[in-house]
C-alpha cells in the first residue's frame, strides 16, 4: 500500500516545496533593502507578460528539457548522469561541424543531420564512462563529471586551435551558413501587421523537445527496453535473475542519456547562436539534473519543470535588467528552488506521509 | 495584443521610472562580473567615478548567459538608453547583429576593433605593448633567470597578452626561460584563486622568481602565493601594487575605465569608429606609485621608459598574436 495518494506525490509535495523556496527568496529580497511583490511582479511580467519573454522562456525551457530527459533516462537505470554538461557541448561541435563543413540545400535536412550529429557526439561522450561502470564498476558519478572537464578542455582545443577562423580574437567558430538557420517563433508566428516573440531565440527545436518527451515516454514504458531499465533500475539482483544483463542495460541507458544530452545544441547551438561558442552550455547540464528530480523523472513533470525553470531564468534576466538586485542573488534564488525541490524532498516528504498515514487511520 | 502591449509598457515604464533621465547611458558588464578583481571591475570603476562626478546615474547588468547578449543590448536600446557600453569580445557578434537595427543608439564596444558598424565605438587596447613592458621589468628583476606568466583560459586573448610579456623578457634577456600556464578550460578559470596559487607554487618550484598573472580574478591568488613565498609578481588590467606593498613588482595598466569614463562623458555626442588604445594613448602602460618604488631600479625604469618611446616611434616593434595567430616568443 502506498503511504500516500499519487497526486499527492506528484503535485503537492513539488508545490509545497516551491512555496517554501518562494518565501524563503521573499525574505532574502526583503533583507538586501528590496521589495519582493515588486521583483516577482517583474518576473512574471518579464517572462509571461509578452510574447518576447516567452520567447526566451520557451528558449531555454527547451535547453532543460533536453537535459533533463538525459538525466531522467539514466534515474530510470539508477544511473547518475552528471555529465550532460560535457556531452551537450560534445553535441554542439557534431552540430557545428554539420552545419559548417556540408553545404545543405535547406535548413530540414540540416535540422535532421543536425539531430543525428549531435546525439551521435552526445552518446560517444557518454559511452566511455557507461562501459568503464558496465565493465569496471568505475563509479558514474565521478567519471562523468570528470568527462566534462575533459570535454571543456577539449572545445577549448578545437576552437582555439582548429575550427576559429584565421585571425578572429572570439575563440568560436564562423557563423553558419543562411541555409541551415533554423526558423525561430518569430519567423514562424509572426503576421505581416503583427510581430510577435520578437527577437527572441525561441526556435522549432522547442518541437524537437516536446517530441523527445513523447519518444522518452514510449520508450521507458511501451518498449521491452524501456522495461528492461526500469526493472534494472528498482533490484539488480532481480534484473540479472530475470535475464538481463546489467552491463547491456547500463550501456544502452547511458547511450540513450548521451544522446539526449547532445540533442540539446540543436537549440542553442544551431537554433540560437547560429555558431558553436566557448560556453555554449552554460550549466544547462547541471539544471538538468534538478529538472529530473524535480520531474520525478517522468517526461511530462520534466516538461513542466523546464517550463519552470526557464520562466527563473528569464525572470531572473529582468530582474537583472531592471532593478538593482545583484546577480549572485538570482543566483541564490534558483539555487533555493533547486535545493527544496531536489536535495530537501524529503523534509517535505516526511511530515506529508504521516499526515496522510494519520489521516487514513481516523478513517478506518 | 493589448493586453501584451499594455504589459510591455509596464515594464518599459518600470525601466524608465526606475532612473531619471531618459538618455542614461548603459553598462553591460561580461560573463566574470563586476567585481573580478580586472576588467571588469575596471569598466566599474570608470563609470562610477563618472556617476560621482556628475551625479548622474546609469543602467547596468552584469550577464549571466550567451544569450543574454542580445537580449541586453535590446532591451537597453528599446527603453532609450545611450551610449550602451559592452565590455568583451564575446559582444562584437551579438553587436553586429543588434546595432544596425538601432541606428539612433550608439554602443561602445571595449576590446572588439574589426566591425563594421557606423554607430559603434570599438576601443582596441595594445596589451602586448604593455605586456611588452613588464616583461622586461620581469626579466632584470629575476635573478633565477626563469619568469613566469599565469593566464586564464587558453584563449588568443591571453595568448596575446602572454607573447608581449615573452618578447620584453627576451629583449633584457635572450636566455631567459619563460614557463608559461593557463589556469583552466570553463568559465571558472577567470576565478580560482586556489588553482592560481597552485600554479604559482608549482612555477616557483621550475624557478621562477616573478610572475604575471593575466587571469581576472584567479590573479588574486597569484599574487598571494607570491607574496608568501618571497617571490615578485605582476598585476594585470587595474593597478593591483597595493595588494601586497613592496611585493608586487608592477602592475600592467589597461586603462578600461578611462575608456569607459570618457564614453559616458561623452553621452550622445560620442564619437563613433575605431579607437586604438596604446603606449602613446596612455591606454595600456605600467603602475608606478609608492608601493612599488623600492622594487623599480634606476635602470628598470629608465629602460622601461626608452622602450615606451622606442614603441611608440616605431623602432621598436611588439608583434602581436593576432597578426598570424602565433608567437616568435614563445609556445603555447
Amino acid at each position: 500500500m502506498d503511504k500516500m495518494p499519487k497526486w499527492a506525490d506528484v503535485v503537492l509535495i513539488p508545490l509545497i516545496s516551491l512555496i517554501l523556496a518562494a518565501i524563503l527568496s521573499a525574505l532574502v529580497i526583503l533583507a538586501i533593502g528590496e521589495n519582493p511583490v515588486e521583483a516577482v511582479n517583474l518576473m512574471v511580467t518579464g517572462a509571461l507578460g509578452s510574447t518576447y519573454g516567452w520567447g526566451y522562456t520557451l528558449y531555454y525551457a527547451t535547453n532543460f528539457m533536453f537535459t533533463g530527459l538525459a538525466v531522467a533516462v539514466a534515474f530510470h537505470a539508477r544511473l547518475f548522469n552528471i555529465g550532460g554538461e560535457g556531452q551537450a557541448m560534445l553535441g554542439g561541435l557534431g552540430v557545428a561541424i554539420v552545419c559548417l563543413y556540408i553545404p545543405w540545400p535547406h535548413w530540414s535536412i540540416a535540422l535532421l543531420a543536425a539531430c543525428a550529429a549531435s546525439m551521435l557526439f552526445g552518446a560517444a561522450w557518454a559511452a566511455i564512462p557507461a562501459y568503464l561502470q558496465a565493465k569496471r564498476g568505475s563509479h558514474i558519478v565521478i567519471t562523468t563529471i570528470m568527462f566534462n572537464f575533459i570535454a571543456a578542455a577539449f572545445l577549448n582545443y578545437m576552437l582555439v586551435n582548429v575550427m576559429r577562423p584565421q585571425g578572429s580574437q572570439d575563440p568560436a567558430t564562423a557563423r553558419f551558413p543562411e541555409a541551415v538557420h533554423l526558423p525561430t517563433f518569430q519567423s514562424m508566428f509572426s503576421t505581416a501587421e503583427n510581430a510577435v516573440f520578437k527577437g527572441a531565440p525561441a526556435n522549432i527545436s522547442f518541437f524537437v523537445a516536446i517530441l523527445a518527451c513523447f519518444v522518452v515516454w514510449a520508450l521507458i514504458w511501451r518498449t521491452r527496453l524501456g522495461y528492461e531499465i526500469r526493472a534494472y533500475g528498482h533490484s539488480e539482483t532481480g534484473a540479472v535473475y530475470a535475464g538481463i544483463s546489467p552491463v547491456r542495460i547500463t550501456i544502452v541507458a547511458m547511450l540513450i542519456s548521451g544522446a539526449l544530452a547532445g540533442l540539446m545544441a540543436t537549440n542553442n547551438v544551431m537554433g540560437e547562436a547560429e555558431r558553436l561558442v566557448l560556453n555554449s552550455t552554460e550549466g544547462a547540464g547541471f539544471i538538468g539534473i534538478a529538472v529530473a528530480l524535480m520531474g520525478r523523472s517522468h517526461p511530462f513533470g520534466v516538461f513542466v519543470a523546464a517550463l519552470l525553470f526557464g520562466f527563473l531564468y528569464q525572470g531572473g534576466a529582468e530582474l537583472a535588467l531592471w532593478t538593482s538586485i545583484p546577480r549572485e542573488l538570482i543566483v541564490v534564488i534558483q539555487a533555493l528552488v533547486i535545493l527544496f525541490t531536489g536535495a530537501l524532498d524529503n523534509m517535505v516528504r516526511m511530515p506529508l506521509e504521516k499526515l496522510f498515514l494519520g489521516l487514513r487511520k481516523g478513517a478506518e | 495584443m493589448t493586453l501584451m502591449k499594455s504589459l510591455m509598457g509596464a515594464a518599459a515604464a518600470v525601466a524608465l521610472t526606475a532612473g531619471a533621465a531618459l538618455a542614461e547611458p548603459a553598462l553591460i558588464f561580461d560573463l566574470g562580473g563586476k567585481f573580478d578583481k580586472s576588467f571588469n571591475e575596471a569598466a566599474h570603476n570608470g563609470a562610477s567615478r563618472w556617476a560621482e562626478q556628475t551625479g548622474k546615474t546609469y543602467r547596468e547588468i552584469e550577464l549571466q548567459s550567451e544569450a543574454q547578449r542580445e537580449q541586453a543590448l535590446r532591451r537597453f536600446a528599446e527603453a532609450g538608453l545611450n551610449p550602451i557600453i559592452t565590455m568583451g569580445f564575446a559582444m562584437a557578434d551579438p553587436l553586429a547583429a543588434v546595432a544596425g537595427d538601432y541606428p539612433d543608439t550608439k554602443f561602445v564596444a571595449v576590446d572588439v576593433n574589426w566591425l563594421d558598424a557606423p554607430n559603434v565605438r570599438q576601443i582596441g587596447f595594445a596589451e602586448h605593448e604593455g605586456s611588452y613592458l613588464v616583461g622586461m621589468m620581469a626579466a632584470m628583476a629575476s635573478k633565477t633567470g626563469t619568469v613566469g606568466f599565469i593566464g586564464g583560459m587558453d584563449i588568443p586573448l591571453i595568448r596575446h597578452f602572454g607573447c608581449g610579456y615573452a618578447q620584453g623578457a627576451k629583449a633584457v634577456n635572450p636566455d631567459i626561460n619563460i614557463v608559461a600556464n593557463m589556469t583552466g578550460t570553463t568559465p571558472s578559470a577567470w576565478n580560482d584563486p586556489v588553482k592560481g596559487s597552485e600554479l604559482t607554487k608549482a612555477q616557483i618550484s621550475q624557478g621562477a622568481d616573478v610572475i604575471y598573472a593575466a587571469a581576472g580574478g584567479t590573479g588574486v591568488g597569484v599574487l598571494q602565493t607570491a607574496a608568501d613565498e618571497g617571490i615578485l609578481s605582476i598585476g594585470v588590467d587595474s593597478n593591483q601594487n597595493h595588494l601586497h606593498p613592496g611585493k608586487v613588482l608592477t602592475s600592467m595598466l589597461k586603462r578600461v575605465d578611462v575608456a569607459v569614463y570618457d564614453a559616458m562623458k561623452a553621452g550622445e555626442d560620442l564619437q563613433t569608429g575605431v579607437f586604438a588604445m596604446g603606449l602613446a594613448e596612455e591606454g595600456v602602460g605600467v603602475a608606478m606609485d609608492e608601493y612599488n618604488a623600492e622594487l623599480v631600479t634606476e635602470e628598470m625604469s629608465s629602460a622601461v621608459a626608452d622602450a615606451r618611446s622606442d614603441i611608440i616611434n616605431g623602432n621598436v616593434t611588439v608583434v602581436s598574436y593576432y597578426e598570424n595567430d602565433s608567437c616568435p616568443a614563445l609556445q603555447f
